[in-house]
């Protein structure tokens, strides 16, 4: 993958200017001993919490979280990001407004939260792989299928021959059985950068193979 | 080239200039904020737009943070 966007530098040293919000959010939160800081944390939960109901909300149509289930999923990640928030104040440099930075750990804690129940409901059923679901997968016209056969045939192929052992059970997992990349995180205990290293390396790796193999056109900075 | 092989050259696409998960969520919340106020992000961050394009589960933690941005704005006072 490629390297760091250089549009950014993470810097130790001297926040930006704040914001008279973000300064004042800031203010209230580093000294944890007054009143100002308890009605900061409510206040800021308060937000955090309708975030968590609206984001889980937004996601439930792939999620089918809904009712109570929902309300307790939002609390326990409206608690998280405020417990998140108030441990890493100091982390925060002032690259975006307070806000932004606050919210976003409630969004990955929803984010985190989702996958977990997704993983324990049965209804989408991590089977073993079944080739017949490829071209399904990569959204080819059965009615096309002379076009496509002999392609499908050199990918399956390639997927035996080029990738390692890890590659070939992530990609498949991914492409064939439809496991969302956080439900593999989970599975295997690693994190979501790697496993899209993985897929991102095997798809590179299988459209090498099909082009060398002129399956595929060679384009343009391809060094294959 | 015909459909189907176009259909798999797109799902077989990579941008090398991906910067993967860590870094996108690394400094999500700054690249909200710049998409917020309609700054070029794709032009000041390029790796992170391409990651975004691509992954899924990232993708999403975008959008739901960019939901959270305009449903309670960028100014939300103390």
């Amino acid at each position: 993958m490629g390297q760091r966007d250089s549009g950014h530098r993470c810097t130790t040293t001297a926040k930006p200017d704040l914001d008279p919000e973000s300064a004042a959010w800031v203010a209230a939160l580093s000294d944890t001993s007054g009143r100002q800081y308890e009605e900061a944390c409510e206040r800021l939960h308060a937000v955090l919490l309708r975030i968590a109901r609206n984001e889980l909300r937004r996601r439930s149509s792939d999620t089918r979280i809904t009712g109570p289930e929902l309300d307790d999923l939002a609390h326990q990640a409206a608690a998280d990001a405020l417990l998140a928030v108030t441990r890493k104040l100091l982390d925060f440099r002032g690259e975006s407004r307070f806000t932004t930075w606050a919210y976003r750990f409630v969004i990955l804690e929803v984010s985190s939260k989702a996958t977990r129940h997704f993983w324990r409901k049965p209804s989408q059923t991590l089977t073993a792989e079944d080739w017949d679901r490829l071209p399904d997968r990569l959204g080819l016209d059965p009615a096309h299928e002379s076009q496509w056969r002999d392609l499908v045939r050199a990918f399956r192929q390639a997927v035996d021959e080029v990738l390692t052992e890890h590659q070939r059970q992530v990609f498949l997992a991914v492409v064939l059985d439809g496991v969302p990349l956080d439900v593999l995180v989970m599975r295997w205990n690693t994190n979501r950068n790697a496993i899209y290293k993985t897929v991102f390396d095997a798809r590179r790796k299988l459209r090498a193979y099909l082009v060398t193999n002129g399956h595929l056109d060679r384009k343009a900075g391809d060094n294959t | 080239m015909n459909e189907s092989s176009a259909r798999i050259e797109q799902f077989l696409h990579t941008d090398p200039r991906d910067v993967g998960c860590d870094q996108a969520m690394e400094i999500l919340h700054i690249y909200v904020d710049l998409v917020a106020i309609g700054d070029d992000t794709e032009a000041r961050y390029p790796g992170i737009a391409a990651h975004l394009r691509a992954c899924g589960p990232c993708a999403e933690d975008f959008e739901g943070l960019l939901a959270a941005v305009g449903d309670w704005p960028l100014h939300t006072p103390l």
